[in-house]
């Protein structure tokens, strides 16, 4: 199929896009910002964009908009390929952000070396929240595949998260058994044996958890999993984070081609590296996500468990090849999942 | 249209116009765009698409489901538009505007409702948890899900046919020595028998695509809970377009044959049954 956006794809984009905007403030903005983010970023942007608009408004002098979208991130790629104008992407996963340039060519290849740590203004890790006291002893991602441990986290096959979890899994089984394929296919053949519901986006997951009271480990972003604690009550919930994990990164940039159109090139830059600057990371570390900001990781040390991180692009290659190999079509995860 | 005779709406071209219009903008354009999709498919490529092994373990879990949904939505179905159409009691207004409710509800709600409901720890499932009965997140919640979605297509398409039927009918073969059993079976049934086809196939076929409800009673795990609809989301997530177009054709191939073998069974019962004469 032909990417290039067809006039009645673009009208049903816009109509799909204006009905998830909902109301629009009452004052008219210069110009607009459209964000394409992640599902479980509501909150986190709710409260970065007014901070942005106020800084912008102080040095150029000009009332900015910022519009935002939340879905699945891939589901935000498809859209964007089929048309929705958003001005910037702030993903969970770098696959959804490499599509727009490898089936769209709406950015170069490159995007990633045009912001600072990989274009990633701040990271996670896979976090168990588990229930009060933690009865099942959950510590580490082995303990995961024990015979009386109930699983819950999202469909690998239709959320970030999810596959983030299951690359965690795989990742620290052969980190521990010193790359043993065999041992881990079976390590993780009885992990994902132990999963009681697939919900298919973090959001499900969290809820399946949380309010119907099912499994004895959520697993999710090391960021959602303290946000529930805190939201569902402390008194309830404990959050592990196991000693071998793999570093989430929450990629951003611009999409050329849209900015171009929207002449909005300057301000979806300045948003971009806004997201780098002190205040915003300081939000970012309250909201639980891990900063490369020294002195705010600092200030929040208490809040981060150490715990050593392993690069996906170090523990598999690439992320092109963990999509092939993992998660395609027949690939390593539908046969282990064959029964 | 050799005679012009006198229509309330005037402008036979025109309204034909927009008719085909809205068919060809909102019908035959998404289907040409699946077409599209599966041109890029080889036959083999898309034999693969339609067989692998996971997909048909979700062909079973769905059909079974919708069958048994279906099923239930026939008797539950007619049960209601029997009431509907034959008594008259308080609030029955008001029942009447419920049974549109399904069709209504975002079926989002409608399944975060259910799982709500019917989960362990729910107002429903945790009376059913005792009896070792669990619904959410097993394949009768599926199930539930459907007939939840689908009822409306029995109710509305039997009970105008119910009403229809004139109580003397059965009164007059009750005169004539018919048991309740007989009257019904041989009477009223053979009357309203199509509607009930119909409503079942209808709600038949809309089970078989369901997304936004099941999907979040379902518990998605492979080869157990997991239905078409979600493989073809899954499939749109590795962004393979054409392997999600290949599903789709099958389930809009089976949903076509069946609304159109009912229309032609109905067609020859009604010949049948007026003698020729429709």
């Amino acid at each position: 199929m032909s990417v290039r956006s067809t006039l009645l794809r673009r009208v049903v984009a816009t109509a799909a896009l204006s009905m998830a905007l909902g109301s629009t403030p009452a004052f008219s903005a210069d110009r607009e910002l459209l964000n394409a983010s992640y599902d479980i970023a509501r909150e986190l942007f709710a409260e970065l964009n007014p901070q942005f608009i106020e800084q912008w408004q102080k040095e150029h002098n000009e009332s900015v908009e910022i519009k935002q979208t939340h879905a699945g991130s891939s589901t935000q790629a498809r859209a964007i390929l089929q048309g929705l104008r958003a001005d910037v992407v702030t993903f969970n996963q770098v696959t959804d952000v490499d599509v727009l340039a490898q089936k769209g060519q709406l950015i170069p290849a490159d995007w990633q070396s045009r912001l600072p740590n990989y274009s990633s203004p701040y990271y996670s890790t896979m976090a168990f929240l588990v229930r009060k006291g933690n009865p099942k002893n959950i510590h580490g991602w082995s303990d995961l595949a024990g015979d009386d441990v109930a699983l819950v986290f999202p469909n690998p096959k239709t959320s970030g998260n999810g596959r983030y979890t299951y690359l965690a899994a795989w990742a620290a089984s052969n980190h521990d058994n010193g790359d043993d394929e065999a041992a881990t296919r079976d390590y993780m053949k009885k992990m994902l044996g132990n999963v009681e519901v697939f919900d298919t986006g973090g959001r499900g997951a969290t809820t399946t958890f949380a309010e119907r009271g099912i499994g004895d480990v959520l697993i999710t972003f090391e960021s959602e999993a303290n946000n529930i604690r805190n939201q569902y009550g402390p008194d309830d919930y404990e959050v592990v984070v196991p000693p071998v994990d793999i570093m989430a990164e929450f990629p951003v940039t611009w999409v050329d081609k849209n900015v171009e159109r929207n002449g909005t090139e300057d301000l979806a830059k300045g948003y971009l590296e806004y997201l780098y600057s002190p205040e915003a990371q300081r939000t970012l570390a309250q909201y639980y996500y891990r900063v490369n900001d020294d002195e705010i990781s600092d200030e929040f040390a208490e809040r981060f468990p150490q715990t050593t991180l392993l690069r996906i692009e170090d523990a598999f290659g690439s992320w092109g090849n963990v999509m092939q190999t993992h998660f395609a079509s027949g690939g390593e995860l539908d046969q282990l999942q064959r029964r | 249209m050799s005679a012009r005779a006198a229509r309330v709406l005037p402008g036979f071209s025109l309204s034909l116009g927009v008719t085909l219009l809205f068919v060809s903008l909102i019908l035959l354009l998404p289907m040409t765009s699946l077409i599209g999709q599966l041109s890029t498919l080889s036959w083999s490529q898309y034999w693969a698409a339609i067989t692998d092994p996971r997909l048909i373990a979700s062909y079973r879990v769905t059909i079974g489901a919708a069958l048994a949904a279906s099923l239930f939505n026939a008797l539950f179905g007619l049960l209601m538009a029997w009431v509907l159409a034959r008594y008259t009691f308080p609030g029955k207004r008001l029942l009447d505007a419920l049974m549109d409710l399904p069709f209504a509800l975002p079926t989002a709600v409608a399944g975060i409702t259910l799982a709500t409901l019917y989960s362990r720890n729910g107002a429903v499932g945790s009376l059913l948890a005792p009896l070792g009965i669990e619904v959410a997140y097993t394949w009768l919640g599926i199930a539930l899900a459907m007939a939840f979605t689908s009822v409306p297509f029995v109710v509305r398409t039997v009970q105008p046919v119910l009403e229809d039927l004139p109580g003397q009918a059965d009164e007059a073969a009750l005169t004539l020595g018919a048991s309740n059993l007989y009257a019904f079976r041989r009477v009223i049934l053979p009357h309203i028998w199509p509607a009930v086809v119909t409503g079942t196939g209808l709600s038949f076929a809309r089970s078989l695509g369901e997304f936004g409800a099941v999907i979040f009673i379902a518990g998605n795990m492979p080869y157990r809970t997991e239905v078409v609809s979600l493989m073809m989301a899954t499939r749109l997530e590795e962004y393979d377009y054409a392997g999600a177009a290949a599903i789709a054709s099958l389930v809009m191939l089976v949903s076509l044959l069946l609304l159109l073998a009912i229309n032609l069974w109905q067609g020859r019962f009604y010949r049948h049954l007026h003698g020729g004469r429709h």
